[in-house]
């Protein structure tokens, strides 16, 4: 029986994301019922690259799922250190664990991992690549805040151009009717064509680039701001003249709708104000949380396909 | 300018002009110890110019490298002095080590031994996009 992995956001049809979303819903409402579904079962998270909420989002899942976990958190305590490859890393753990997440620097490192494995991949993130859990994150959280994922704005703000969460939830949203996605960023990190061409464009959504956050700001029913990162620049000078482009405060958001949602994958730097966080508005807690409800709602999924009886 | 024809081997006609010389190296023809005829700016009708390469041998070529380069080329087996098959190449669907991903970012640069695969995603416009990490190829 051929494993089931998760690399893209987009090998989830729009039924099974709905299928995933209504079980992190159940699992909120009724944690007692999940508590030992993943009894005897374990979970390796290999991260190649420092996270600290993706990491402990998947384990706290895992733990909550009644399993156990193994695993690095950065390369260096890894055998990559000493030059092993991600092909041989995954042989051998696949060995080990019932199911393996891995974040990785290098883009597509997750599927040569699922190439080599015979228990399923979940990629956490590959450098500027994709990250398909934070998106199904983003979504349950859209989800949960608006009661819907179709007929909405959808602003994103910063670094479009090397954010993989801005990338992965433009192509999951771009399959839901009614959706317009405003593009806020400086001129050097513009979302790059393909991913405009391929998912906005070639499906004939309306969409407006921008540099002017405020200018934007009313028409805004989410607005999904992110990090300009460091370790995405491989000059430090252009890092520094870029990372300040756009800080939210209680100003910019005064002439916002009252039921604009406002996301970020986390972590902030200074992006958004402190300012923000007591307004009803600001999500991004409440968005971290969920991840571990859909992340053990994937787990549970991927398992179950790949034959355990849960 | 007269070449002569072939008894056994393989014609490549219908070559964009120019792009001979690209699918000689691309292919490795410098290898064979036959005798190879490279044609370029040939008049042709259809064309206006072409290129033709002309191999006096049965060899097997990677037909993949030339839809990639060159879309609707021929590929004509000669055997015994007769024309035997015709072979219309079309945009192959994946190009597997022809090319290399120019990503520094692309799990290519330091996985040993990884075969380098591109998928065509855009077959209008002879697109073909890395499947490691999507970088559309140089």
């Amino acid at each position: 029986m051929a494993v089931r992995h998760l690399i893209d956001i987009l090998e989830l049809s729009t039924d099974e994301i709905t299928e995933l979303l209504d079980c992190a819903d159940d699992i909120i409402a009724h944690p007692e019922n999940y508590r030992e579904k993943c009894r005897y079962k374990k979970l390796a998270t290999l991260f190649f690259e420092p996270s600290t909420r993706t990491r402990l989002s998947f384990e706290a899942a895992m733990m909550e799922l009644g399993g156990n976990v193994l695993g690095f958190s950065e390369a260096a305590s890894s055998s990559s250190a000493k030059g092993e490859s991600v092909s041989d890393t995954v042989a051998v753990v696949s060995g080990y664990a019932d199911i393996i997440a891995m974040r990785h620097p290098k883009e597509g490192a997750p599927l040569v991992a699922s190439m080599k494995s015979s228990v399923p991949i979940i990629n956490a993130g590959d450098g500027g690549h994709n990250h398909p859990t934070q998106t199904l994150t983003d979504l349950l959280t859209i989800r949960r805040e608006k009661g819907r994922l179709d007929n909405m704005t959808i602003g994103l703000c910063g670094d479009l151009k090397f954010g993989r969460t801005v990338h992965s939830l433009i192509a999951a949203m771009a399959r839901y009717s009614g959706i317009k996605f405003v593009l806020i960023s400086p001129e050097e990190l513009k979302l790059p064509d393909y991913v405009r061409t391929d998912h906005i464009e070639s499906k004939g959504i309306p969409y407006e680039e921008t540099t002017s956050l405020e200018s934007v700001m009313p028409e805004l029913d989410i607005l999904y701001m992110t990090r300009v990162q460091r370790e995405r620049f491989f000059n430090e000078e252009d890092y520094l003249r870029l990372k300040d482009s756009y800080i939210l405060t209680p100003d910019k958001i005064r002439n916002a709708k009252d039921d604009l949602s406002i996301l970020h994958p986390l972590p902030r730097v200074n992006e958004i104000s402190t300012a923000i966080d007591d307004d009803s508005r600001a999500c991004y807690f409440r968005q971290a949380a969920y991840g571990k409800y859909i992340r053990m709602a994937l787990i549970l999924k991927l398992l179950k396909e790949a034959g355990s009886e849960l | 300018m007269y070449v002569d024809s072939i008894k056994n081997g393989i014609v490549i006609d219908h070559i964009i002009a120019g792009k001979a010389m690209l699918i000689y190296n691309m292919l490795n023809l410098e290898e064979l110890d036959c005798p190879v005829a490279i044609l370029k700016n040939v008049p042709s009708k259809m064309m206006g110019r072409k290129d033709i390469i002309k191999i006096d041998s049965q060899v097997e070529i990677n037909l993949d490298v030339l839809g990639y380069v060159s879309p609707n080329i021929t590929v004509d087996v000669i055997k015994d002095g007769e024309l035997v098959e015709k072979k219309h190449i079309a945009l192959p669907e994946k190009l597997v080590d022809i090319l290399k991903c120019k990503n520094p970012r692309c799990i290519t640069t330091s996985e040993q031994e990884i075969h380098h695969i591109f998928k065509l995603t855009d077959g209008e416009n002879g697109v073909y996009r890395c499947i490691y990490c999507d970088t559309v190829a140089q």
